[in-house]
């Protein structure tokens, strides 16, 4: 069975959040986990191979250029992305750009 | 030397859901193409068909520039700022979605379909307050010259975006040429085609085509047929 592709997502805005993570593991080939804070990025990072980590609203730019930076120290094959919101018809382009892959598998 | 490239119209990606009609000129939803992925800042440009009765319900967005033009029929506008609006054809409407905001566009009637662009930019501040604004856009009082809808400049004309990005609406008759000059340097121009037959930079243009140019001062658009267009001068590096 093919592993699940790791993604990694933080937002400040919970609702925004939930329906980001909700529609990623629309996709069986998708494993989505969200966070609120850089630390919480920071330590799940440590534990889980993620191929994606996509910033979501409401961190300072200096937060979200430390955050990648620190992030990428971790996990340096990781694409660091922006979303722009649950309902954006943007969310599996972009992803699907950074890793690489045509996969529309949903 | 000006560099352009060519979206035929047939050749965007398309989508039907049934209630929703939608064609794609750069990658949305599950339309993918790596070759078409966004054109400078602009990164959505969708022609969207929404039946009657129908729309789109309340979702979230966060650090995009949204525009909607209405081509045909009304939407009714919701959004969590409590602005509650009404946009038809004649008007623009926009969005910065900043730390997030969620909204719904709803076709107004419950049988005619509504026909509009949607337009994402991507914006050159993340994190700003959402806000929202629509402004008339009064093409038959300006024939044959180029009417500007959205700028960077809040006190200029039309929309005002968080971005370096000038949009300008057309309507020509029949042989009538208008001269466009690029706003800044670094930046390129997206013309679309909403109905009629043009020529840019030798290139013939149908309706629903686009062209992209870039690497140049400006540009001629001329008319073969009676014609309309929406011009988005945009940053190719954002």
């Amino acid at each position: 069975m093919e592993a699940k592709t790791e993604i990694l997502v933080i937002g400040t805005n919970a609702p925004i959040l939930a329906t980001v993570l909700r529609l990623l593991n629309t996709n069986v080939l998708w494993n989505a986990t969200g966070v609120s804070s850089p630390e919480e990025a920071i330590s799940k990072s440590k534990g889980t191979n993620y191929s994606v980590f996509l910033i979501g609203a409401g961190l300072t730019d200096a937060e979200e250029a430390g955050l990648s930076a620190e992030i990428k120290l971790i996990r340096p094959s990781i694409h660091v992305i922006p979303h722009y919101g649950g309902g954006s018809g943007l969310l599996f382009a972009e992803i699907y750009l950074a890793l690489g892959t045509s996969n529309q598998a949903q | 030397m000006a560099q352009t490239v060519l979206h035929k119209a047939a050749t965007r990606g398309g989508a039907d859901h049934g209630w929703l009609k939608s064609f794609h000129s750069f990658s949305f939803s599950s339309y993918f193409n790596p070759e078409r992925v966004h054109f400078g800042a602009l990164r959505v440009l969708n022609d969207d068909t929404v039946d009657g009765g129908k729309g789109f319900g309340e979702h979230p967005h966060d650090n995009m520039e949204i525009i909607s033009i209405p081509l045909e029929g009304a939407l009714v506008h919701k959004d969590s700022m409590g602005n509650v609006a009404t946009i038809e054809r004649g008007e623009i409407q926009m969005m910065s979605a900043g730390t997030g905001i969620y909204h719904a566009e709803n076709n107004k009637d419950n049988s005619d379909p509504v026909k509009f662009l949607q337009i994402w930019i991507f914006p050159n501040k993340r994190n700003v307050e959402p806000r929202y604004d629509q402004k008339k856009i009064d093409l038959d009082a300006k024939p044959n010259q180029l009417v500007q809808v959205l700028s960077p400049n809040p006190d200029d004309d039309g929309v005002w975006i968080y971005q370096d990005a000038w949009f300008n609406m057309g309507k020509l008759e029949t042989n009538n040429t208008v001269d466009y000059t690029i706003h800044k340097k670094g930046n390129g121009a997206y013309i679309f085609v909403l109905d009629g037959d043009i020529e840019v930079n030798g290139q013939l243009l149908n309706k629903r085509d686009g062209f992209g140019i870039w690497d140049t001062d400006g540009f001629s658009i001329s008319a073969h047929t009676a014609a309309e267009f929406l011009i988005m001068d945009v940053p190719m590096e954002y």
